[in-house]
């Protein structure tokens, strides 16, 4: 004999604890089984798009801080290239390697949220957390040390970043950089063969490359489904054409390999910042007010720049009508496209996995809404 | 990663597609409207182009018309390039285009971001409904006629 059962539709969000920030999803439940996800964007639409058509190109960075607010200067660097790109600078390669250097620094604090994150949302309350929000501290304590920010650095500028480093950040790094390898393994140690971990991760939530790549969605998680596409190495930027990196794939597409992604993508961004630091060499951080003026007026146009985000394809549209604000700026935000297909990947898995595929994706509400 | 010339391409489209270029330069092909989607899925389906991957979609309002800009990249020929469409002359109330979600469906959430931001409507779009306000906010705030009520932070005259 066979139990009738009636769908439920219940409410998630916005204000809830495993959501990241304020979402909000309408699901439909079978006894446990999910059977239909509608997600409801907007509680942290601050309009930011329309908020740069009154700034000056400088004054923009402000903005694209607060996006993404645990990759603040991924976004600065995207958003400085296109205004590079659209304005012909030349940045003082000194300028460009500091960039390179924060960026990879922000892209381990970002996947060191999310790994905490997904943990956490798996009901380890704590301790993986506290490692990795341990180690994002160090990072947060360096940018503090760059440019007086934690988390808004605002720290680039057209044609290279705002201020030199101070010796001080030099010897943290070099620090970091010895420890963290072994922070890794101890975060390894704790999580990668846990059997809560593959029990509860493992062949949940699987994507393939087509649908991953029909629904635009990219980063960590169209590498976790087997496509070695990353823009560091297919659209080099900055100087990733000189520094030597691998791209960490992994085939399974399920929540489990987009973990494991994200802690060799750690380790391959430590790469890349020992190697920066080999290359660096004494000289300007940023070309003189003479070239790059305070007010810059870029020439009729537009361009479009993309860069590896920690989340995906982190694009910047820009329309400049000669002025010294842009006419139109648009984000091409990963958070917001790599949810195309959240209703695909839970329907069918039970109401104990839709948080746990949720932390794998790895949003940033700053981002979808901006 | 190569990007298309403009022109090269626009010659491809328009011996497949007989008049549907507009206009093209160095970065560009700018489209017919009324042919978009057919452009689009001949990008998308040739090989050679196989133009799988619709890396953004966005709208700029230029105060006469509205441009929808699609910029597309390929995994296979490893290329990338932009299109563009021109639409809703003289400010009509509702400017239609052909959604793309049938061909990409990462079309989902940027169309119906463009249409709640900037009021362009994309017929055969299934879930054509505002993302980011809610339902019953008045105007689409990218348009440049909606009136903020909020100051400039720069004084007008350095706006020039």
């Amino acid at each position: 004999m066979s139990i009738k059962s009636e769908p439920i539709t219940i409410n998630l969000g916005p204000q809830h604890p495993s959501t990241h920030g304020v979402f909000r999803m309408r699901v439909t439940f079978d006894g446990e089984t999910i059977i239909d996800v509608e997600p409801i964007f907007g509680y942290l639409h601050r309009g930011s798009e329309k908020l740069a058509e009154e700034r000056t190109y400088t004054q923009v960075v402000t903005l694209t801080d607060r996006m993404d607010y645990v990759s603040s200067m991924l976004n600065n660097q995207g958003y400085i290239l296109a205004v590079e790109k659209l304005t012909n600078i030349q940045p003082e390669p000194r300028g460009v390697w500091l960039r390179m250097i924060a960026s990879e620094l922000q892209r381990i604090a970002s996947h060191l949220v999310a790994i905490g994150f997904l943990i956490q949302d798996l009901g380890a309350w704590g301790t993986p957390l506290t490692y990795s929000m341990r180690e994002r501290e160090k990072i947060l304590q360096m940018f503090e040390m760059l440019c007086g920010a934690r988390i808004t650095n605002s720290y680039m500028r057209p044609g290279g970043v705002f201020m030199d480093a101070p010796q001080q950040f030099w010897d943290s790094l070099s620090s970091f950089i010895d420890e963290f390898p072994a922070a890794v393994d101890e975060l390894e140690r704790l999580l990668t063969s846990n059997e809560i971990i593959f029990s509860r991760t493992k062949g949940v939530a699987i994507l393939t490359p087509e649908q991953a790549i029909n629904a635009s969605i990219t980063g960590p998680i169209l590498r976790s489904t087997g496509v070695p596409w990353d823009l560091r190495k297919n659209d080099p930027y900055d100087y990733y054409e000189k520094v030597d990196f691998d791209i960490p794939v992994h085939d399974a597409g399920d929540n489990y390999s987009r973990y494991l992604l994200r802690v060799q993508e750690m380790r391959e961004s430590l790469k890349i910042v020992k190697q920066c630091v080999d290359f660096i060499e004494p000289g300007p951080v940023r070309p003189h007010h003479d070239q790059v003026p305070f007010l810059i007026r870029p020439p009729k146009g537009d361009c479009y720049v993309a860069i590896e985000g920690s989340k995906g394809e982190l694009g910047f549209y820009l329309v400049s009508d000669g002025s010294i604000s842009p006419y139109r700026w648009h984000v091409r935000s990963s958070s917001l496209i790599n949810l195309t297909l959240l209703r695909e990947m839970l329907v069918g898995t039970l109401f104990g996995d839709l948080f746990v595929t949720f932390g794998g994706i790895d949003i940033n509400m700053g981002e979808v809404d901006r | 990663m190569n990007e298309w010339n403009g022109k090269i391409l626009a010659d491809e489209i328009n011996t497949h597609i007989p008049n549907s270029v507009v206009s093209s330069d160095k970065d560009s092909v700018n489209v017919e409207k009324e042919k978009i989607y057919e452009v689009l899925k001949f990008l998308k389906d040739t090989s050679g182009f196989s133009f799988d991957l619709l890396s953004s979609v966005t709208a700029v309002d230029y105060i006469d018309h509205f441009e929808v800009v699609y910029h597309l990249k390929s995994l296979i020929t490893l290329s990338k390039a932009t299109i563009k469409t021109k639409l809703g002359f003289g400010r009509e109330d509702q400017p239609e285009i052909d959604s793309v979600y049938s061909l990409w469906k990462g079309a989902d959430f940027q169309e119906r971001e463009i249409f709640d931001l900037m009021g362009i409507y994309f017929t055969n779009h299934p879930n054509l409904k505002r993302i980011l306000l809610w339902d019953g906010f008045p105007g689409h705030p990218l348009r440049k006629d909606f009136v903020t009520n909020s100051q400039s932070i720069i004084p007008s005259e350095d706006l020039s």
